[in-house]
């Protein structure tokens, strides 16, 4: 149990400043209200530091637990969450409560704790943190679902009192209704793959995996939380409330979305995957006979024709439908679903021989910091521009071409942020994206994806189209009457969010190395030992036990 | 050292350029271009073009990036890069001078742009790296971009897009070709010369590319053409070229004419022929189809335009397509007239953008339809236009001449049958006998062909000389006797001083090529002999595995003997 707590200190740091914040957020007095959104800060800063000297899991030598199959994850992971959460953090100053607090400061309202949101926003983005680095830290199927459910929970909240207008809500209300349906699926994935395993532990299912392989209810179990799991990522076929949401809530918030529940999702795929192992054979394929492990380098067969169908479709369809939008915002939400479909060849990849270069666990973990930093640099863009505000005094959000045409002109940081973003995005070199998309390629190429890397390659050139316009409606094109009304919102920490973003993005495109080297450090796979087929049925059976539920 | 501030001088120009007030633009660029290009000739004179080092990379250099990609800042010229760097430095101080009265707004943002462009394409010709070569290659897509949608006439919007993702699209094809070449290299066995582990390291690539199987090497081979072709352009993807070509500004279509294009048709002599040297000896004959497919459509649409710009746009299709059929004659003297073609277009062409360019300044108008007879009103200019037309057309005397020959001899003595090499090629595919039949052979039938295209060269060329230069004269309706007042700025009616500055060089260049070509022939001389080499090799092992020579009797090179069974 002290083991387990020694693992969680960024945890720990971010819920005792949780408990900070939600009593801050009341109190009677603006300044001290002011100063909730920079304890929230600190308590990130500490939870980056803290994570940066968190022993790997599962390290015999310091007796630490957790899985053992992917040893470096869990440090690497918590400071990327952590690093790319501050910068969230920076761009969510500001997004509640707006109206409020001007009209408590012109004296029509006194303070009250009922109306007020600031409070929830700041503990609930708190704990979606602290649940995604409770993901990334599971070592069992309980675990991994309850932080899943604490990354989610929160940003249902948060995507409901973002705005108040009406959209709002009703994005709140879809997301609700469909998080829980995903998150149902993937419980009950969970529930067959422990009926077919005997234990909730990942080591002990990878351990069983390794030595029984695959039974049909675990097969189906797995194919049921990957399912689960798509939705947490906006991969098709559960990528149907990414728009919707992404335009109902506000700019922030959105940025916020695309980060998160995807880092929470690949971080859950990751890990079942990893209990699974990508050591079958591709001629493996049964329906109702066992899967067998040993003499081949890929998924079982069926999992990764599914992993390979939802990737291709995936990036195919968020392209093709990012080409289609006007609004910004349901564009950048197209082109979410996109990038997960380009993280999810990675993990049809797998980690291969364990260079960097052929390991496709590394390649998506590098792609999310990659991907976090550059579009959050978009969004905070987008929530820099207001149009106006409304006589309630909350601010109306720049959602079309038109409020960015001339950004360059009127606002170089804000401009130049964008296009160096976007093209980011769109993978132009020599910038960060292109060292992102990189590895994916060579670790598709390694494990013999070829199509499939055909497929990448197609799709980075269709959603050239809208990156493009994208990037050139800021630089190129003049100003209109219209756009040069729009004001720069009064919170600068969220111009100061998109030009850190713009500075990370370069920045790493020269001095990547560094972080690339912890990219592969954290998806170093380490299998159990894989008894040869024939040998199996020496093995004994493996009997269900009390302390099987896996909260040693 | 002298390569990488070859590239960083520009880029650091183009970051001055950016900060500085918009009145020094012109000065810090120029004075950027010319330090870049007294370098160039420094490069030159420090060449080694004979001895032991003729055929190496000379002026190397290595600085590490991301080691865990195999990823290293590594620079090399030989002499074919060399001559490419030296064309390009030339070309940037005349295109920075071309612009002075062309550009008026957003000056700044111009000539920073145009300065990133020419650091980029050094980039590409001096990379020994295949990603730093990819980053170049792509990042040249950006100034472009900028340039024509900024700058250009009044279609330049769609012009732009079309030319980003047309040659975007083929790059991300090619990319998955270099990076298979790339895994297939980390997948030998370790060797001393880097094999076994991830690198992208030209030198180490080659040496690995050429014991890939056939099969493999095709693949490879059609993913590199889907990129490069683009670039070239081969028909039928050269469609982006002459809308590009007409929209963009003077200087940009001087650079895009002049060096954007042979980054191209240096990509497929620098990785098509010593990554997949099997491959395109097989598939040469339909590659020198197509090239001649090219040459003779570029020709007959360019006898009908009546926009002088886009004529000289398709005519860059219908000379690359010689370009090429001379690269895939795969022997030195097809290879030697390519490499020259690439110069020698670079100028003829370039110089032929900037004429028209200079018209354009003028009269605004580019239609055959309303200029006419300018020779009595523009001497100087007449005498240089006709000047470049000959060379582009292939007048003996002229640089146009050497390297149209070169190639079409290339492409004559690459036979062993009377054409049989195209039968031969297709009959294979078709399932047909190919025994009795050298393969990857062009043949008298593709240069006769070929030939004919000079014909309507000089047909279109000469017939839009005679409208434009010659016949009764014809302005356009509104600039008639007393142009050259206040009318169109500064512009006298005839050329100015610095107009003639930025022409003289290249004519006289054109004029040295054409009599006296023995200097760069002398530089491109040991790195082709050693492509040809690599060439015969892939040949021979082509043959060797058709059943056609016998199979060699020593065990070959261990990597060899790891990946054929």
């Amino acid at each position: 149990m002290i083991e387990r707590l020694s693992m969680m200190y960024p945890e720990i740091a971010l819920f005792v400043t949780t408990c900070i914040v939600m009593v801050l957020g009341l109190s009677r007095t603006l300044a001290v209200r002011k100063m909730t959104a920079v304890v929230a800060g600190a308590g990130v800063l500490v939870a980056g530091l803290l994570a940066v000297s968190t022993t790997p899991s599962g390290d015999a030598v310091t007796g630490a637990v957790g899985q053992t199959f992917l040893p470096g994850l869990v440090p690497y992971a918590k400071v990327v969450i952590a690093a790319v959460g501050l910068l969230m953090l920076l761009t969510l100053a500001g997004t509640v409560d707006r109206g409020e607090e001007s009209r408590i400061a012109a004296g029509q309202r006194a303070f009250d704790p009922l109306r007020s949101n600031r409070a929830e926003f700041y503990a609930f983005y708190l704990f979606s943190l602290t649940g995604l680095m409770l993901t990334a830290g599971a070592d069992s199927l309980v675990w991994l679902f309850l932080a899943l459910e604490l990354t989610s929970l929160p940003t249902y909240i948060m995507v409901a009192i973002s705005t108040p207008e009406n959209r709002g809500r009703e994005a709140s209300v879809k997301y609700f209704f469909l998080g829980a349906m995903g998150a149902a699926v993937f419980l009950y994935g969970f529930s067959l793959i422990y009926g077919a395993t005997g234990s909730t532990n990942l080591n002990e299912i990878h351990a069983h995996f390794a030595s029984h392989g695959l039974s049909p209810i675990a097969l189906a179990g797995v194919l049921l939380s990957l399912l689960g799991f798509m939705f947490k990522i906006a991969a098709v076929p559960m990528h149907f409330y990414t728009a919707d949401v992404y335009q109902g809530a506000a700019s922030q918030v959105s940025a916020f979305l695309a980060f998160v529940p995807k880092t929470a999702g690949f971080l859950a795929i990751i890990l079942l995957c990893g209990a699974v192992g990508w050591n079958y054979a591709p001629a493996e394929f049964g329906w109702t006979r066992p899967l067998l492990p040993g003499g081949g380098t890929d998924l079982p067969e069926s999992i990764r024709i599914a992993l390979w169908v939802i990737a291709a479709l995936t990036m195919t369809v968020g392209n093709i439908l990012a080409l289609l939008q006007s609004s910004l915002k349901r564009l950048l939400a197209y082109s979410s679903i996109a990038h997960s479909g380009y993280m999810l060849v990675g993990i049809v990849a797998g980690p291969g021989d364990g260079t960097f270069a052929h390991n496709g666990l590394a390649a998506v973990l590098f792609y999310l910091l990659c991907y976090g930093v550059m579009n959050l640099g978009v969004f905070a863009v987008l929530s820099c521009i207001e149009r106006g505000v409304t006589p309630e005094g909350e601010p109306i959000e720049a959602d079309s071409f038109s409020d960015i045409r001339g950004l360059c002109g009127r606002n170089p940081v804000l401009g130049w942020t964008l296009v160096v973003c976007s093209l980011s995005l769109l993978g132009l070199p020599p910038l960060l994206g292109f060292f992102g998309k990189l590895p994916l390629f060579s670790a598709a190429i390694a494990s013999h994806e070829i199509p499939l890397v055909i497929v990448l390659g197609l799709n980075s050139a269709i959603a050239a189209f809208y990156y493009l316009r994208l990037a050139f409606a800021s630089f190129l094109e003049p100003g209109d009457a219209e756009a040069s009304r729009n004001a720069i919102s009064p919170f600068r920490s969220r111009a100061l969010a998109a030009a850190l973003s713009a500075g990370g993005v370069v920045l790493l495109s020269i001095i990547g190395n560094v972080v690339i080297s912890h990219a592969s450090v954290a998806g170093r796979y380490v299998p159990a030992a894989k008894p040869v087929a024939e040998q199996l049925d020496k093995l004994p059976a493996k009997h269900a036990g009390a302390d099987d539920f896996g909260l040693r | 050292m002298l390569l990488f501030s070859l590239i960083l001088i520009p880029l650091v120009g183009a970051l001055a350029v950016a900060l500085l007030p918009a009145k020094n633009a012109k000065s810090v660029s120029m004075a950027t271009t010319l330090v870049a290009a007294a370098l160039g000739v420094l490069a030159l004179m420090q060449f080694q073009s004979e001895g032991r080092f003729a055929s190496s990379f000379q002026f190397a250099g290595e600085i590490n990036w991301m080691s865990n990609l195999g990823l290293s800042l590594s620079v090399g010229i030989d002499g074919i890069s060399l001559t490419l760097i030296l064309l390009t430095l030339l070309l940037g101080p005349i295109c920075v001078a071309c612009s002075f009265t062309a550009i008026t707004e957003r000056v700044r943002t111009y000539y920073s742009w145009l300065l990133v462009l020419l650091g980029a394409m050094v980039g590409v010709f001096a990379a020994r790296d295949l990603i730093l070569f990819y980053v170049c290659f792509e990042f040249t897509l950006i100034p472009m971009f900028i340039l024509i949608s900024l700058y250009g006439s009044t279609n330049r919007k769609r012009a732009s897009v079309k030319f980003f993702l047309y040659t975007f699209t083929g790059s991300m094809i090619a990319l998955a070709g270099l990076v298979y070449v790339a895994w297939f290299n980390s997948e030998l066995p370790v060797g001393t010369q880097g094999a076994g582990r991830w690198t992208f390291e030209i030198a180490v690539l080659q040496r690995a590319a050429a014991s890939m199987t056939p099969a493999q090497q095709a693949w490879v081979l059609a993913a590199l053409l889907a990129g490069f072709a683009v670039k070239v352009p081969l028909f039928p993807v050269h469609t982006w070229l002459p809308l590009a070509h007409t929209e963009a500004p003077t200087a940009g279509s001087v650079i895009l004419a002049g060096v954007l294009l042979k980054l191209g048709t240096y990509g497929l002599y620098r990785f098509a022929i010593p990554f997949c040297p099997q491959a395109i000896v097989e598939h040469a004959p339909l590659i020198g189809l197509v090239c001649v497919i090219g040459i003779i459509y570029g020709g007959l649409i360019c006898w009908v335009q009546t926009d002088v710009k886009k004529l000289v746009a398709y005519s860059s299709v219908a000379h690359l397509g010689f370009c090429i059929l001379g690269l895939v004659a795969l022997n030195q003297v097809g290879i030697t007239g390519s490499v020259l073609y690439m110069i020698n277009h670079g100028l003829s062409t370039g110089a032929l953008f900037l004429c028209i360019g200079m018209i354009y300044e003028r009269y605004h108008t580019r239609s055959m339809k309303e200029l006419g007879g300018l020779a009595a009103r523009m001497p100087v200019w007449s005498t240089f236009m006709v000047f470049f037309v000959m060379a582009s057309v292939g007048l003996p005397g002229l640089n146009g001449f050497i390297s149209e020959i070169m190639c079409l001899l290339g492409a004559f003595q690459a036979s062993d049958a009377w054409g049989s090499g195209l039968w031969s090629s297709v009959g294979g595919l078709a399932g047909g006998d190919v025994n009795g039949a050298t393969p990857g052979t062009l043949g008298p039938w593709y240069a006769a062909i070929a030939g004919t295209g000079m014909i309507v060269a000089a047909m279109y060329l000469l017939y839009m000389t005679g409208v434009v230069v010659w016949g009764p004269l014809k302005e356009p309706h509104g600039h008639d006797h007393g142009h050259g007042d206040a009318h169109a700025g500064a512009l006298p009616t005839d050329l100015n001083r610095r107009e003639v500055l930025t022409l003289a060089p290249l004519a006289a260049l054109c004029l040295l090529l054409g009599v006296y070509p023995k200097p760069v022939l002398n530089l491109i001389h040991a790195p082709i002999a050693d492509s040809v080499r690599i060439i015969e090799d892939g040949r021979s092992a082509l043959a060797r595995s058709n059943g056609l020579l016998p199979a060699l009797a020593a065990a070959p090179d261990t990597a060899q003997a790891a990946t054929n069974p």
